[in-house]
C-alpha cells in the first residue's frame, strides 16, 4: 500500500465518510475510493454494493481479482424527544448497531431515571447539535410533536444530509410543518426526504412497536443508500 | 490529540500511519477471505513493524506468530504475500488454526 493511500484512508474515516481501499490482488497495487466517487463498469457495481452493505470482500471484474476493504462509519442515531417511543427505541438500537442518543431540553422527560442506559442532553437542540454536528452516517428521528423543538432538528438533518431524516406526527401535522419548513427556506426535494408520518408501515400502534417500524425504517434507509426508491426494498 | 471517529490508540491503520510517519517500516496484514469459523472478520488488520512490534488481529492469536515472521520478510523484499491458514493445511495446523476456520490473509509493505 502506499502511504499517501493510508493517509487518505484515514483521513475520510477521522471524518466520519465511507471510503474503499482497493487492492489489485496480483498486483498489489492499490487507491481509495470515496463514497460518491464514480468507478465504471463491473467495478462499479460491486463497489457501489460495498458501501452498501458495508461488507469487504474479494470481487472479480475484467478478468481482475480485486479485494474490497470498505470502511463505514459506525452510524448514529439521533432521537429528538425523551418519549415513550424512545425508551423501547434506546435498547433496540443498541443491539442492532446504532450509537444512539437523544435531545430534548425538557427535564421533566429527559431524565436519567426513564433513561439508564442512552446518552441523554437535556438541552436544545440547537445547543447540543452545535457541538456534536449532524453527518451522511447519521439518523435523525424527531418524535415530540413540538415544532419548537423538532423544527430546527429536522432543518439542520436535511441540510447534514443525515441518512435517514424521521418526524413524527399524523399527515395533518405534517402538512403544517411543510409550510412551516418551506417558509423556512427549505426546498419540496429537500422537506420530500422526511419520512412523515414515522416508521414503516406495519400497523405498529403501541409504543414500542412503533419503535420497531422506526428502526426498520431507518436500517433500510442505511442499507439502500444510492439505491431509487423501487429498489430500495429489495436492497437486502 | 483531536477527537476524531477512530479509537487512535487501538486502531491498525491509525497506528500504522503514525509509525510510518516516526520512519519505522511498517507491513499491514489484512484478512481477505475466511471459511468456517473464523475468528476476525473479511479486512480485519494486524499491522506489523520491522522490529517485529504489532497491533491488530487477523485471528484469534492462532496465526499471528506466522503473520509477523512472514511480514519482516514482506518488509525486507518489497514483494506482497497471500498467506492461507487452515486445518486441511499442516502447515496451519502446526501453527494452530485449531478452531476449525480457513483464512486467508495478504500481506504487504507500506511504501
Amino acid at each position: 500500500m502506499d502511504p499517501q493511500s493510508l493517509k487518505t484512508l484515514n483521513a475520510e474515516r477521522r471524518a466520519r465518510r465511507a471510503a474503499i481501499l482497493l487492492t489489485d490482488l496480483a498486483s498489489g497495487a492499490s487507491r481509495v475510493i470515496r463514497e460518491g466517487e464514480t468507478v465504471s463498469g463491473d467495478l462499479g457495481a460491486e463497489v457501489a454494493k460495498a458501501f452498501r452493505t458495508g461488507l469487504s470482500g474479494t470481487v472479480e471484474a475484467g478478468g481482475v481479482s480485486y479485494f474490497l476493504n470498505v470502511s463505514v462509519p459506525r452510524p448514529r442515531l439521533v432521537v429528538i424527544g425523551a418519549v415513550h417511543i424512545s425508551q423501547a427505541l434506546a435498547p433496540m438500537a443498541k443491539v442492532a448497531g446504532f450509537d444512539m442518543e437523544i435531545i430534548d431540553p425538557r427535564t421533566a422527560f429527559a431524565t436519567e431515571v426513564r433513561f439508564p442506559d442512552v446518552p441523554l442532553h437535556a438541552d436544545w437542540p440547537e445547543t447540543v447539535l452545535k457541538d456534536r454536528p449532524l453527518d451522511g452516517y447519521t439518523a435523525l428521528a424527531a418524535v415530540t410533536h413540538d415544532p419548537k423543538i423538532d423544527d430546527f432538528a429536522l432543518k439542520s438533518a436535511l441540510e447534514a444530509g443525515c441518512f435517514y431524516v424521521g418526524a413524527l406526527g399524523s399527515r395533518k401535522t405534517h402538512a403544517s410543518r411543510v409550510k412551516r419548513l418551506q417558509d423556512a427556506g427549505m426546498s419540496d426535494s429537500e422537506i420530500a426526504r422526511i419520512h412523515a408520518p414515522i416508521g414503516l408501515d406495519i400497523g405498529a400502534s403501541s409504543p414500542a412497536e412503533i419503535a420497531v417500524a422506526v428502526l426498520a425504517q431507518v436500517i433500510q434507509a442505511l442499507r439502500s443508500r444510492g439505491l431509487s426508491k423501487a429498489d430500495a426494498g429489495r436492497a437486502a | 490529540m483531536a477527537k476524531t471517529a477512530l479509537d487512535e490508540s487501538r486502531d491498525p491503520l491509525a497506528i500504522a500511519e503514525e509509525w510510518l510517519d516516526g520512519g519505522r517500516k511498517v507491513a499491514i496484514a489484512t484478512v481477505i477471505e475466511t471459511w468456517g469459523s473464523a475468528s476476525r472478520p473479511v479486512g480485519s488488520h494486524l499491522v506489523i513493524d520491522s522490529e517485529g512490534n504489532f497491533h491488530g488481529s487477523v485471528s484469534g492469536g492462532c496465526v499471528e506468530g506466522t503473520v509477523i515472521s512472514e511480514a519482516i520478510d514482506v518488509i525486507d523484499a518489497g514483494k506482497p504475500k497471500m498467506l492461507e491458514f487452515g486445518v486441511a493445511d499442516e502447515t496451519a495446523w502446526r501453527v494452530g488454526l485449531s478452531c476449525g476456520g480457513r483464512i486467508k490473509v495478504y500481506v504487504e509493505r507500506l511504501g
